[in-house]
């Protein structure tokens, strides 16, 4: 079992001795291959969700698979260590099962594309893209079904096959592939994108070996790979500590009535290496809500998080992936059985974001954000047109940026990197949809010396019968605050039917019928809040709150009283202040709004809407992995 | 260069063009009758610009007899917006948006730019607009044209008073699917206009109605922003020299490379924000015509940045966006990428990773780089050009700037203590590092457009362009690298020689199987008549057209060119062809699915200038009359004794063997060991390496 690597010229790279000029020049080329591949992609996809929000990831990888440059880490080493068969000098693999490539991408719609590069008959290195199909088939319109149970509803598996040989597409493939999914002329354009884009990287790496050298190549990328091991030392020793530190967080259901579900990680340092252990992480769920996280995909989070907070000009790869060990249990949320579900992992996976950063911040709190990472909120919306033609979107929302050392969380932007929202005049022109308003919602930033960022208010109102399907979360808890900030507002939906009646709409749902004219309020969450409200000053309390970031009573949170024009009136501020800080409780490093417990007996009266059971006990869960 | 004497015999009017820098004001008079060229540089006075065009016209005409009525039309690129932007000095304007989308500029499209991680640290610029000068109106148009709520003119007659309590100076109304249909924007225009009289108004169904409520509106509020601003400026400027030469024409430069009347320019400011380096690009197209090289790269290398475009044909790549830094505007401009690397450039070197990185801060020109004596201490490139001897220390540069050696050595020091380099080799580096910077944005409009430099000549100009062009030219293979005379001067040559220009567009979605050639003809018949109205009467136009095509569902627009001929045939069909076979050329692949239309344009462009050419007096071929002095150089690692030549006194035949230092007022060329510059019979210096035969 195992890749075959075939080459044509014999003898492994050389290493020579590198400049520290050649080097940088290498570097920023490969940069900006890697550039290149996102403009290409950008530019040719035809999902809205690649083409106007970007959910699609290059990378560049040396020979060994390690990312050079890229985001969200390499995943190559996985493939080689899963794939039976040869890697030929003009293959360009595809797959989009997780449980085949050890977890390289972690549900089924993200189709990875990726691309051994041959110079002169010798593997010199690795081109990948993977990018979110909006359909990729299975029970529902966008594939990803709540109530699955199992992978094999979720729809077609593709294993790793060759969908080029010999630089000759795989027609066969290709036709099994399109059949599968809703969207076949989508599916069709943003592969060829994403084989554009890695079939760039190639080009650019002919280019560099043919200009340097092979051997020079070689020998500066694994300089590229020393330099942020070297760094990550150094970054380790500071931020990791000797003595174990534990931190846990929640997503609060899994749409089939069962919540919340724990996940939980216990870091520590031995000499150089850091552990990071998630024992104490709740049993797989029996629905779609898995995160198949590979640990690879781990070290890139601690990786982006520590490099931005210590040093932000770090160039990041995957070089210092040797230092970090990464413990998962096996048929945990984080480590599932096949065939467990994974469509809606979507929710875990920015947990996890929010996880290392109250993790971290436990060594440094004063370089620590806010909480922010609610899911991404998708929305889908799909049936037939006037014409009889049929229409489906998929759409992530944003809610707002945490509040951060260096300032306020921006208001309804994207964590993500390279996201973008889809405009509402191509909405409308595209889908039967009107937009009624697309607006910030004042007071759902959680207060702060640096206020959270606050979420986004859609109204969508339907102008076709169809189904929507909704993937959300923090509707339950709350994206926390840190350091005296307080826990920001929580997501929320509702569906005023044209009929007049209203109904709230949980935060996990599929095939919830519409009819032209019902309306759709999808109010995303706010960011944590950063230091404590009662020392940001007054007139910038005010300044939010003559904008409408926040209200008058939005105000009384930070302990500032508006007068009438909604100027400070400073007496009564001074005093609510005075009162706030004499019945303050002992400094907190984190504002949950609550623990758990209390949010879960508060639930319905204050979301309307029940609050899960406890999840099943772990042994119904518990079999023999099906290969 | 030297300035040929006036004809006095003969009476004849003159082109001027102006090009306002940060440091100096560039004048170029051109004789209609026989292309004489005079030139003239003064420093910029940036509080008021003007002052300084008169400045340079009382010189430039004194100096050289010239009655100064004899100035037909002044043609002018200006910076004057650009900079309203870059600092942040715009007018304040107010925002009348549809009701429930007030916060289209806060929330913006959500992007944070940089990696994973990035909004960790990311400071946002702040909106253009502060979202307490947003008015929101209830209206409602709807994506197929249809009125779903009709303008509340009563209540918006009682809200926009809130942006006079604001002190606005200027509104944008941007409603949603108004690039449908504008009707509600210019009633609301009409309302404004009776309850804020003297504001100026700016709809985004005028300005740019393209679909994307965010970014129309960004390019709407851009034009208001500097409406005032270049209003005043034009008015102003036009009005001083109008005292001087009552008969003269003002034209200013557009950042698409074409000309618009004084009058256009004030109405529709957006469309200028990248004049000053389209001048830079029309003026190199000019000299490029006259040596013959129709295919070229341009490099535009000055202090703090460096600007390039690709010219293919004598035709520069235009696009359909203009940015100027984080501000991104829908507004045509010439494809010119920008990158933070110029002669200003500062290198270091950070702690983690022990690289060295050069730019993108600069030290500008206050505190300068560390060889200029005015208090920079920190490594600049020019610093390192002094160091290798490229910039000869003692040759006084622009007549005024003193250069301290010993201070840009020390500035090296720097980095070269922590890298365990030589001071030489550090700057070596230096310049390796932003030659690879500036390398990277050449690649940016060539390659990854489809192009092979090889295929294309190298264009070099700005202050440090000569300087780098030889390096470059030798990193693409581009050959031969052009030096035009004057390089310092050459926007204002742009400036001289474009031609008026105006476009009207339009929002025009259809498959291509739901449209006829009929259609598109009936909808670009009236683009037509209207492009051509806006350019001067009496100008006789030539019209051209372009349609933005796609894949359904596709988001990239690509403009197809189509001529008045093409007209003629079967539109769908051409368009078609031409769309395929460019998607294939860029991104390897076309598919066989059904494409569409998005907008549609038509530019019309009057005659343009056809000015008469004067060749430079022929030389015997050797290059010794003008020889100065040797210097010492430092290049690859080894010294090089480099011969020093003054460029007014070189003439046509002339072969430089490098290495070679070429100086001439305000720039200073390089020809590298194992090259050769040939002077053409224009002037310019055409630069080959010795391995390949010269195609002069």
């Amino acid at each position: 079992m195992g890749a075959r690597i075939i080459e044509t010229a014999a003898g492994p790279y050389t290493r020579v001795p590198v400049s520290v000029v050649v080097t940088d020049i290498i570097e920023s080329s490969l940069r900006n291959a890697r550039t290149e591949m996102d403009a290409v992609i950008f530019r040719t996809a035809m999902s809205p969700g690649i083409r106007e929000q970007h959910d699609a990831f290059p990378i560049i990888a040396n020979a060994a698979g390690l990312m050079v440059v890229g985001q969200f880490g390499s995943f190559i080493h996985g493939f080689l260590a899963a794939y039976d068969g040869t890697v030929e000098d003009g293959d360009v693999f595809l797959t989009n099962d997780p449980y085949s490539c050890n977890g390289a991408i972690s549900h089924l719609n993200d189709w990875l594309v990726l691309m051994p590069i041959f110079h002169e008959g010798r593997l010199a290195a690795w081109s990948a893209m993977f990018a979110h199909m909006t359909d990729t088939g299975g029970r529902v319109p966008g594939s990803l079904p709540t109530d699955a149970q199992q992978i094999f509803e979720e729809g077609i598996q593709i294993p790793i096959v060759k969908i080029m040989r010999g630089n000759e597409l795989v027609d066969d493939v290709l036709k099994i592939c399109l059949r599968n999914t809703r969207v076949p002329e989508w599916n069709r354009a943003d592969l060829m994108a994403q084989i554009a884009a890695v079939k760039l990287a190639e080009r650019r790496i002919h280019e560099l070996s043919r200009r340097f050298g092979p051997d020079l190549l070689y020998s500066a990328m694994e300089i590229l790979l020393e330099r942020n091991l070297n760094a990550f030392r150094k970054v380790i020793r500071e931020v990791v500590p000797e003595t174990p530190v534990s931190f846990e967080d929640h997503i609060d259901d899994d749409g089939m009535g069962n919540g919340p579900f724990k996940i939980a990680c216990t870091m520590w340092r031995e000499g150089d290496r850091a552990i990071f252990d998630f024992a104490g992480t709740d049993p797989q769920s029996s629905s779609s809500v898995n995160f198949y996280l590979q640990p690879e995909q781990f070290k890139m989070i601690f990786g982006a998080y520590t490099s931005k907070l210590f040093d932000p000009d770090i160039v990041f790869n995957d070089g210092y992936y040797e230092l970090l060990d990464v413990r998962i249990p096996e048929g945990c949320l984080l480590r599932p059985r096949r065939p467990a579900a994974l469509s809606c992992r979507t929710h875990l996976l920015c947990r996890m974001f929010d996880l290392v950063s109250g993790l971290l911040g436990q060594g440094k709190p004063e370089a620590m954000c806010g909480a922010g990472w609610s899911a991404s909120p998708h929305l889908m919306y799909s049936g037939f047109d006037g014409k009889g033609d049929w229409f489906q979107l998929y759409q992530i929302g944003f809610g707002g940026l945490p509040a951060r050392p260096v300032g306020d969380g921006v208001d309804g932007h994207s964590l993500w990197p390279s996201f973008m929202n889809i405009p509402t005049e191509y909405l409308e022109a595209y889908f039967p949809l009107v937009i009624r308003h697309t607006r910030v919602i004042a007071d759902s930033g959680g207060p702060g010396l640096h206020r959270g960022g606050n979420g986004i208010s859609i109204a969508y109102e339907f102008r076709q019968a169809g189904d929507i399907s909704i993937h959300d979360d923090r509707w339950i808890t709350h994206p926390w605050g840190v350091n005296g900030g307080k826990a920001a507002g929580r997501s929320r939906r509702r569906l005023d039917r044209a009929a007049g009646t209203s109904e709230l709409v949980p935060s996990k749902c599929d095939r919830v019928h519409v009819e032209p004219g019902d309306i759709l309020y999808f109010d995303t969450w706010g960011g944590g809040g950063w230091g404590d409200p009662v020392q940001r000053p007054a007139e910038l309390v005010s300044a939010d709150a003559k904008v409408g970031l926040i209200t008058r009573e939005g105000a009384l949170r930070y302990g500032v009283v508006l007068g009438e024009s909604l100027e400070p009136d400073l007496a009564a501020t001074a005093a609510l202040r005075r009162e706030l800080v004499a019945n303050a409780g002992p400094p907190s490093s984190f504002d949950f709004g609550g623990d758990i417990e209390d949010l879960l007996t508060r639930c319905e009266a204050e979301t309307g809407l029940p609050a899960p059971r406890r999840p099943p006990t772990p042994g119904r869960m518990s079999h023999a992995p099906v290969t | 260069m030297a300035d040929p004497a006036p004809i006095q015999a003969v009476p004849t009017s003159y082109i001027l063009g102006v090009d306002i820098g940060g440091t100096f004001t560039d004048l170029l008079l051109v004789r209609e009758a026989d292309g004489a060229i005079f030139t003239a540089k003064v420093p910029s006075t940036p509080a008021d610009p003007s002052v300084a065009v008169l400045t340079g016209i009382d010189r430039i005409t004194e100096h050289h007899g010239i009655p100064r009525e004899r100035i037909r039309t002044v043609m002018h690129g200006t910076t004057v917006a650009t900079n309203a932007v870059l600092t942040r000095s715009g007018v304040r304007v107010g925002l009348l948006t549809t009701k429930g989308f007030r916060d289209v500029l806060h929330i913006g499209r959500s992007f944070v730019p940089g990696n994973l991680g990035a909004w960790v640290t990311w400071q946002r610029p702040s909106p253009l607009v502060p979202l307490s000068s947003v008015v929101e109106v209830n209206e409602r148009i709807l994506a197929d044209g249809t009125v779903d709520r009709p303008l509340d003119e009563a209540a918006l007659r009682l809200d926009i008073h809130r942006l006079g309590d604001e002190r606005i100076e200027a509104l944008t109304i941007s409603f949603l699917n108004a690039y449908v249909d504008g009707r509600h924007e210019r009633l609301a225009r009409e309302i404004a206009h009776e309850e804020l009289p003297g504001i100026q108004v700016s709809i985004s169904s005028e300005v740019a109605p393209e679909m994307y409520e965010y970014e129309r509106t960004v390019t709407t509020v851009v034009n208001s922003y500097v409406g005032p601003i270049v209003k005043s400026y034009v008015d102003n400027l036009q009005s001083l020299l109008s005292r001087q030469i009552p008969s003269v024409n003002l034209r200013i430069l557009r950042s698409d490379g074409g000309l618009a009347s004084g009058e256009a320019a004030a109405a529709a400011p957006v469309n200028h924000l990248m004049s000053g380096p389209a001048g830079g690009v029309t003026g190199a197209i000019w000299v490029a015509k006259q040596t013959g090289f129709p295919d070229f790269l341009t490099f535009d290398m000055g202090g703090t940045s460096t600007d390039v475009a690709l010219v293919q044909g004598y035709e520069a790549r235009t696009r359909r966006e203009t940015a100027v830094h984080e501000v991104i505007v829908r507004a045509p401009s010439l494809d010119v990428k920008s990158v933070g690397a110029g002669g200003g450039s500062i290198a270091f070197v950070p702690a983690l990773t022990e690289a060295l990185r050069v730019g993108p801060r600069s030290a500008g020109a206050v505190p300068g780089p560390a060889a200029y004596c005015k208090g920079g201490t920190e490594p600049t490139v020019t610093d390192a050009n002094i160091v290798l001897g490229y910039l000869p220390a003692d040759v006084r540069l622009g007549g005024e700037l003193e250069v301290d050696v010993a201070l840009a050595e020390q500035a090296l020091e720097k980095i070269a203590g922590p890298l365990g380099l030589t001071v030489r080799e550090a700057a070596e580096g230096v310049i390796d590092i932003v030659n690879e910077n500036m390398f990277g944005a050449l690649r940016l409009v060539s390659v990854e457009q489809g192009y092979d430099p090889r295929d294309f000549a190298l264009m070099a100009f700005g202050g440090a362009g000569p300087l780098h062009a030889n390096a470059l030219g030798a990193l693409l293979q581009s050959w031969p690298v052009v030096i035009p005379p004057g390089p310092g001067v050459l926007c204002a040559y742009g400036d001289a020689t474009t031609r008026l220009r105006n476009e009207s567009s339009r929002s025009f979605v259809r498959r291509f199987g739901d449209t006829t050639a009929a259609e598109i003809r009936a909808v670009l018949a009236p683009l037509a008549a209207d492009a051509a109205a806006g350019l001067e009467e009496g100008a006789a136009a030539t019209v051209s057209y372009q349609a933005d095509v796609r894949y359904c569902g596709q988001g990239l627009v690509m403009p197809i060119d189509l001529s008045t001929a093409d007209l003629q045939g079967d539109i769908p069909a051409l368009l078609r062809e031409r769309f395929d076979r460019t998607h294939e050329q860029l991104f390897v692949f076309a598919l066989d699915s059904e494409a569409e239309l998005v907008n549609v344009r038509a530019t019309a462009e009057a005659g343009g200038l056809d000015l008469a050419s004067r060749p430079l007096p022929a030389g015997d071929g050797s290059p010794a009359a003008a020889e100065l002095d040797r210097r010492r150089i430092f290049h690859h690692g080894t010294e090089h004794e480099a011969t020093l030549y003054d460029r007014a006194r070189l003439r046509a035949g002339d072969r430089v063997e490098g290495p070679a230092i070429i100086t001439e007022m305000d720039t200073t060329s390089l020809i590298l060991p194992g090259h050769h510059g040939l002077v053409e019979r224009h002037g310019s210096i055409l630069i080959y390496p010795n391995d390949m035969p010269a195609e002069a």
